[in-house]
């Protein structure tokens, strides 16, 4: 029986490697990526602690991040393609027609 | 075999005007692919009869108190109130959105279709009373916006922006999650209502603190507070005008809405921890938005930096948790609705041909080419300086005067400070507008009848909310009332 | 304070990403030259992208294929409590599908399934 609190470690950990993948990567799909490493780290603590209190709750909500996150991929990815259309490269750096 | 389930109680009633808007959202889309599909000029009249059905539904339900879905959703004063700003913001918009469309080309179904699912969006966050649905709620209203910013697919500015919304906002949006996640570790439950009763016997836990934190992060960037703002000029520039104006009042206003009601009702308990985060951020907000508005030479990114600040003046009303501060807060979003929108949907109506008039010298001499335009958009300038008897005035003396009255004086001191800074970018394009002689093209106005129409609606709004103000500042703390209770 | 771990587990997560992160950056450093950089290391450049243009109609179908997918999250559960659920849950399923059949006849009207 692993303890909860190492669910809860796992998903800290996982939720950071998110965060520093956004901040630090250029491709969008990669950051991209790390975005749903952050809403998966989310999912796996809910569920860590719906299985400590004993209640459905924490898994009933998993389902509808796992459809928020898929509508995210729809969406998320049918931009870079448009994207890409116009510009046949893809790197956030090229993302810089507008600076103040 | 096992007993039949009991079905539970369906209270459609409860969610009838963000019904009523999905309804229509999807018979636009079913309508763009039907015959005629050459024409898509009716399919603006059909968004906007059903936001109109959806404003019918709002009066015809005013003054109830129902809750259903296991207290998922609510429908108070409150959240009518809300739903009712989003709905004039929506209509206006469509109706602009008609003119700016049928003028660059680009009438469509999926436009329209998209801006529907938006506004149910919003209106159900104002409605949410569990944290899951005001994630949801945030998501549908967050995944159209992102799409429609980048709805000008052959300009790269407008992929740009759409793409810039998108990573920055799911990134926002993840860490509401986790901030969700680790309070419901907390209190054991996503209810704000339980949450709050949770929370009250064990104060200031911890894990509650830093989901606190993290659902702050994510609502400061829907509402596009400083330091999570650096999005914000960059879409409202990029994005299509029409849209630019909702992301300005729509989103912003769905956001306060949540925000309100999560600190407020759910998060009671932590009010001396967040109301000092609150603080720093309203004064870091308002004064970075307006020093850096002052270099902009760019219209729309001008009035995305003056929205910045405006959100540093309402997080102010907040800093108290109660008292006139939240009532104040919502009659200024009003006010500021009315004239944001006006403001955007002006510069809409000021397109060149084929080229949009952003830069602010792209305004100079308008007041003699078409006075009535420049009056306009002078009004609607004028009022976001604050100058009496217009809108933005009697939200602002609202504003402040509830902050001074919780014991807020520097924060004050520092707001009316930053008004008078603001008062100089908004009256250079004033001067622009009317001493300056145009150089080269001039700027080509043909407003269509629904533009017009429009402009003369935000118009009015912001004189009549401006000249008698009392009947909807009343309206403003009553809405609020079940919420303070 | 029994949650005064989650703290230490939140300085523990940062610090074991910016390791994961970081570690290999000094561990194998990346020295990029020219020539390292190029496709084939055999003095001539690539006419074109190795797998040739990339067809923008398999990302249209990917996507499809993950909201199509993805209901099936809900109709699983469903489906497992079906006698239970009863009419009610029959007549509230067919709602669901039926909003998820006017997407599928949009993409469907609006071109999205031609290959060509």
């Amino acid at each position: 029986m692993v303890p909860e609190s190492y669910y809860l470690a796992l998903s800290a950990v996982l939720f950071s490697i998110g965060v520093v993948g956004v901040i630090i990567r250029r491709n969008p799909l990669v950051i991209f990526m790390s975005i749903e490493l952050m809403l998966n780290a989310a999912n796996l603590a809910f569920v860590a602690f719906g299985h400590r209190l004993g209640s459905n709750d924490g898994q009933a909500v998993v389902f509808f991040v796992m459809a928020v996150a898929a509508a995210e991929v729809a969406v998320g990815l049918a931009i870079i393609v448009a994207i890409f259309r116009l510009r046949r490269r893809l790197s956030v750096d090229d993302l810089s027609l507008m600076r103040w | 075999m096992s007993p039949v389930v009991p079905p539970p109680a369906v209270a459609l009633g409860v969610l009838l005007p963000v019904l009523v808007v999905l309804a229509a959202a999807a018979v636009v889309l079913v309508l763009d692919v039907l015959p005629p599909r050459d024409s898509k000029a009716h399919l603006g009249g059909v968004a906007l009869a059903g936001i109109i059905g959806a404003l019918l539904a709002i009066v015809m339900r005013w003054g109830t108190d129902a809750r259903a879905f296991r207290d998922m959703v609510l429908l108070d004063t409150y959240a009518l109130y809300f739903d009712l700003v989003i709905c004039y913001a929506a209509a206006l918009i469509v109706m602009f959105s008609m003119d700016y469309l049928g003028r660059t080309g680009s009438e469509s179904g999926e436009y329209y279709s998209l801006l529907l699912f938006s506004t149910a969006g919003m209106m159900l966050m104002a409605s949410a009373g569990d944290l899951i649905v005001v994630f949801l709620a945030l998501e549908l209203m967050s995944l159209s916006l992102y799409v429609l910013a980048g709805f000008f697919k052959q300009r790269l500015t407008s992929g740009e922006a759409s793409m810039k919304y998108f990573l920055l906002g799911a990134f926002a949006s993840s860490f509401l999650l986790y901030g969700i996640a680790l309070i419901y570790g907390a209190t054991g439950s996503t209810n704000l209502d339980r949450i709050a009763a949770a929370a009250a016997t064990r104060n200031a836990e911890p894990m509650v603190l830093i989901g606190l934190a993290m659902m702050l992060v994510g609502f400061g960037f829907k509402i596009s507070s400083v330091p999570f703002h650096m999005w914000a000029p960059d879409v409202y520039e990029g994005a299509p005008t029409s849209v630019t104006a909702f992301i300005a009042t729509g989103s912003k206003a769905a956001a306060f809405a949540a925000m309100i009601r999560v600190l407020v009702v759910a998060l009671r308990g932590a009010q001396p921890d967040w109301s000092a985060l609150l603080w720093a951020l309203a004064a870091l907000t308002m004064t970075v938005g307006n020093v850096v508005a002052l270099a902009q030479s760019n219209l729309k990114r001008l009035l995305a930096y003056s929205s910045i600040a405006h959100v540093g003046y309402m997080l102010m009303g907040l800093v108290a948790g109660g008292g006139p501060g939240p009532g104040a807060v919502l009659f200024y979003l009003l006010a500021y609705t009315f004239t944001t929108v006006g403001a955007f949907g002006a510069i809409a109506l000021c397109a060149r041909a084929g080229e949009e008039a952003v830069e602010v010298s792209d305004y100079a001499g308008l007041a003699r080419r078409h006075p009535v335009l420049a009056a306009t958009l002078a009004l609607f300038f004028l009022s976001l300086i604050g100058i009496p008897p217009l809108a933005g005035f009697v939200a602002k003396f609202y504003l402040f005067g509830a902050a001074v009255r919780a014991g807020y004086i520097w924060l004050t001191v520092i707001a009316v400070l930053n008004s008078a800074v603001a008062a100089y970018y908004y009256l250079r394009v004033i001067v622009y507008m009317y001493m300056r002689e145009p150089d080269g093209e001039p700027v080509a106005v043909a407003p269509s009848l629904a533009g017009g129409l429009a402009l003369t609606l935000a118009v009015a709004g912001i004189v009549i909310l401006g000249l008698m103000p009392a009947p909807f500042a009343d309206l403003a703390q009553v809405a609020v009332a079940p919420l303070l209770r | 304070m029994t949650y005064a771990p989650m703290l230490m587990v939140f300085a523990f997560a940062a610090l074991v990403a910016g390791a994961l992160l970081f570690l290999p950056k000094l561990a194998a450093p990346r020295r990029l030259t020219p020539v390292k950089a190029e496709p084939f290391e055999c003095g001539k450049d690539p006419m074109e992208i190795s797998e040739g243009r990339f067809a923008i109609k398999f990302s249209t179908v990917a996507i499809f294929f993950i909201l199509i997918d993805i209901e099936l999250l809900f109709v699983w559960p469903w489906a497992m409590l079906y006698r239970r659920l009863g009419w009610f849950g029959f007549a509230e399923m067919l709602v669901f599908l039926g909003i998820l059949m006017l997407g599928f006849f949009y993409i469907w009207r609006k071109g999205g399934l031609e290959w060509e």
